[in-house]
């Protein structure tokens, strides 16, 4: 569906994107994941064809976005990372409207309007102003109104920052339902729940690079342990205790405040940390997540 | 976030600074607002720079080819450059001030929220408007000094006085422009009201206050707007400082209180306003 | 609608020209347009009507009783009010124009977000450009027929010549906002945009709206005679009382050569205006 090579995005001297290659297959739900700036929003508006690549080839369904645009969007559906909904129209003018920029005849519009509502519950919204809406309500009517074309492929920005958890939980739900009806996900995120829930491959993408790829259970099989073990002693002798736990994991990270022990069996871990004569004022047993891996290949440090 | 190294300087405790934001807290949020129209620096410039010249040439210059050929003895017995450059610097006050009471007071209620930044400091919410007033005042006395200087280069201001204008256009403005914020500050949600005032208001009383030729050359239905206007008391305030125009002194004693009392009236209004809004 | 892919998900490539700015959908932004107008406050809309007509009352009207006559094209001795009135249409054309063209896209681009919005359908630039200016002409022709109604009741109009006032404000219209948004390319920043006020004003207040340009020594009167505003208000005077020149041929072939190039630019510039 979607095939890469090499792509490149400057803007003056700095690379946004940095020689980017990867396929997507028809049906697959592929995922960016990366920190702020890593070129996630930037590699999305050229797969729309609407930032013009520095460098590289880029096809998506065989046709080249930026020749051929129109062609290629009629075929997207899109939901970009700040909501940019038609604020002097109404909530369902605002999908009618959108769906005659496809060309679509006003008939076919109407009863797609009602279902997509319906879709995004909010029905009873239909004839209200888009700024008199909730952030949750107007993400989910940026995501119906991407569906209006019945695209087969839909791109994702970052479609859940912001919400709160119940509203999460639901837009996962309607994207669940759509990749079932085999529509190509192309989601980029920087929540680990999410790609874990939403994603079959991902690329893990930092400084316009990527750093990894791979289904979110083997990037975790491949960068982290099976469990992580968080394991206080103060912020004074966090430092000063690494030495002696060198052996109880497969490898051990110190941060200032806990350190984590990278194990496949936590509570083992733990209990020959204790075995040893050593008391942390709290712990925790968890399972590795893409978090870790994520930290794990771009950094700790702030990045922005 | 780095580690503060021996030997540092350390702020003064908690008392000091409410002490002295209450005494100087205007003075602070004017400083914060003169500092962020830097972004604006080169526009300030030219506009008062440019706008002087191309109005006084324009007007003053090409429409009084017309002007005082027809108008035997021009208007008050002036030609028209002198009779109409007063007005004209104390309209763009007016014209300024407007806009700098319109969408920066939005900006900071809404758009952007600035106001709540320094709400949350030891400023009370009054202090803000007084601190953008000052701020504004600040920027229409080096706009009217420039229009001023300029119309000294063209010869239009030939009393001793015409100086006066320089604070004239600051206080004119601020009779229009402080009711202005004051009703900004109570709007929840923009709707084109500003480009409504632009044009059912500002762009009127621009147009109809004797700007371009004494109030009475029009209908006596229409001369109420000079009356209300305070563009017309500023104008021929103007007048008699540039060029000595001959007001009965109730008359200029009327044109100077009904500006007191807009200006007033208006910063009071503006200060409720904005301590309501802010919820303090 | 472009055609269906194939099985194996391969599209056939549009090899008609500007396929890849232009779909042939600018009825789409258009309709939305109307959509807009009809669910917005009558008020803004009829607002922009007022402006030339307040300047017509205190200029024309105020400023007129006192002037009197003034000579109009051909020497024919006219009002003040008729003299400024079709004038002060041409400046309102100009006005609305730049403003649709250049602020309001500005504001659309990188404010509402609303072109990222229709971007990302099957839309093209091309399409959004010319919906726009489609839009923009058609709030100038509403206005254009407001203020030459104006025109009659105040009694401002002595030919059947003088409808002619309506279409060819919309010509102006069209020069200015071609270019327009061309300009609107290279603007990055509120600061850089304000440049577009400080170049309009002089050409406002410079272009004989409210005098002859005679007034004018001979270098300024060549300097007013190369800005567009110029010909327009020559151009609009002629019309308002029936008197043509060969000048007028030359004020027409001004504006056909302005909307040539400007449409020429617009379509230039389209990528680097909304393909960042």
């Amino acid at each position: 569906m979607i095939s890469a090579e090499n792509l490149v995005k400057r803007y003056g001297g700095f690379a946004a994107v940095d020689g980017i290659s990867f396929e997507v297959a028809a049906g697959e739900s592929f995922g960016l994941l990366g920190p702020n700036g890593a070129g996630k929003s930037t590699t999305m508006r050229m797969i729309g064809g609407v930032t013009q690549r520095t460098s590289g080839r880029l096809t998506i369904m065989g046709l080249d976005p930026e020749r051929q645009g129109p062609e290629v969007r009629a075929h997207l559906g899109v939901v970009p990372q700040q909501d940019n909904l038609d604020e002097e129209l109404r909530v369902r003018d605002n999908l009618i409207v959108y769906g005659r920029y496809f060309g679509l005849p006003l008939a076919y519009l109407r009863q797609r309007a009602d279902e997509l509502l319906a879709f995004a519950q909010l029905e009873e919204k239909a004839a209200a102003k888009v700024d008199s809406l909730s952030g949750g309500m107007k993400r989910r009517l940026t995501i119906a109104r991407s569906l209006v074309n019945e695209p087969r492929i839909l791109l994702l920005d970052e479609p859940t920052t912001g919400l709160d958890p119940q509203a999460r939980h639901i837009l996962w739900d309607r994207l669940f339902r759509l990749k079932e009806q085999g529509v190509t996900l192309v989601v980029t995120t920087h929540y680990m729940d999410e790609a874990e829930q939403l994603c079959d491959r991902i690329i893990v993408v930092d400084k316009g690079r990527i750093m990894a790829e791979g289904s979110p259970a083997a990037l975790i099989r491949e960068h982290s342990s099976r469990e992580v073990l968080e394991v206080r002693f103060g912020a004074e002798r966090n430092a000063a205790v690494v030495r002696r736990l060198e052996d109880v994991g497969e490898r051990i990270e110190a941060l200032p405040d806990r350190l984590l022990v990278y194990t496949d069996d936590g509570e083992r871990s733990l209990e020959r940390i204790r075995a040893s004569g050593l008391h942390p004022l709290t712990s925790l047993v968890r399972r590795a997540s893409l978090e870790d891996v994520f930290l794990r290949l771009t950094g700790r440090s702030l990045v922005d | 976030m780095t580690e503060v190294g021996a030997g540092r300087l350390r702020a003064h405790g908690p008392e000091v600074s409410a002490a002295r934001a209450r005494r100087w807290g205007s003075f602070y949020f004017a400083e914060h607002q003169l500092r962020s129209m830097r972004a604006y620096l080169l526009t300030i410039v030219v506009t008062s720079v440019g706008n002087p010249l191309l109005y006084l040439f324009s007007m003053g210059i090409g429409l009084a080819a017309i002007v005082d050929r027809r108008v035997v003895g021009g208007f008050d017995g002036v030609g028209y450059l002198a009779y109409s450059a007063p007005a004209l610097l104390v309209s763009s006050a007016v014209m300024t001030c407007a806009i700098e009471m319109m969408f920066p007071v939005m900006d900071g209620f809404k758009w952007r929220r600035i106001y709540y930044g320094p709400h949350v400091t030891p400023l009370a919410p009054r202090q803000l408007a007084a601190g953008h007033i000052m701020a504004v005042g600040a920027r229409l006395a080096v706009q009217s000094a420039a229009f001023f200087l300029i119309m000294l280069a063209f010869g239009a201001a030939p009393a001793g006085s015409a100086w006066l204008l320089v604070p004239l256009g600051v206080a004119t403005g601020m009779a229009f422009g402080a009711p202005v914020m004051a009703y900004a500050a109570r709007l929840e949600k923009e709707n084109f009201q500003f480009s409504l005032i632009q044009r059912f208001v500002v762009m009127p009383l621009f147009l109809f206050s004797g700007t371009f030729y004494p109030l009475e050359t029009m209908p006596a239905a229409m001369q109420w707007i000079g009356w209300v206007s305070p563009l017309w008391h500023g104008n021929q305030l103007g007048r008699a400082v540039s060029y000595g125009l001959a007001e009965p002194p109730w008359l200029v004693a009327v044109h100077i209180a009904y500006l007191a009392l807009l200006g007033a009236v208006g910063i009071a209004w503006a200060g409720r306003n904005y301590t309501r809004r802010l919820g303090a | 609608m472009s055609a269906p892919p194939d099985d194996a998900g391969i599209l056939a490539a549009d090899t008609r020209p500007f396929s890849a700015v232009y779909a042939r959908n600018a009825r789409a932004v258009i309709w939305r347009g109307f959509r807009v107008i009809r669910s917005q406050n009558w008020i803004v809309l009829v607002s922009g009507f007022f402006e030339p007509v307040f300047y017509l009352l205190s200029m024309g009207v105020g400023l007129g009783s006192l002037v009197g006559e003034v000579e109009g094209p051909g020497g024919t001795p006219i009002s003040y009010a008729a003299y400024i009135a079709p004038a002060l249409l041409a400046v309102s054309a100009m006005n609305g124009a730049i403003y649709d063209s250049t602020w309001n896209v500005y504001f659309k681009m990188h404010f509402g977000k609303l072109y990222q919005g229709m971007l990302y359908t099957s839309l093209g630039p091309l399409d959004i450009a010319m919906g726009e200016i489609f839009m923009a002409l058609f709030r100038g022709l509403l206005y254009a027929v407001g203020f030459t109604g104006v025109m009659g009741i105040m009694g401002l109009i002595t030919t059947p010549w003088a409808l002619l006032l309506v279409p060819a404000s919309v010509m102006v219209a069209f020069g200015f906002a071609s270019f327009g948004m061309a300009v609107t390319s290279y603007m990055k920043t509120f600061q850089q945009m304000d440049l577009i006020t400080f170049v309009m004003l002089p050409i406002f207040l410079f272009s004989a709206t409210f005098y002859p340009l005679s007034v004018y020594p001979e270098p300024i009167q060549w300097v007013v005679q190369a800005f567009p505003l110029w010909h327009g208000v020559e151009l609009m005077r002629q019309i308002s009382i029936g008197a043509f020149t060969p000048a007028t041929w030359i004020h027409v072939g001004y504006y056909a050569a302005m909307i040539l190039v400007g449409v020429a630019f617009t379509t230039r510039r389209l990528r680097s205006l909304f393909l960042r």
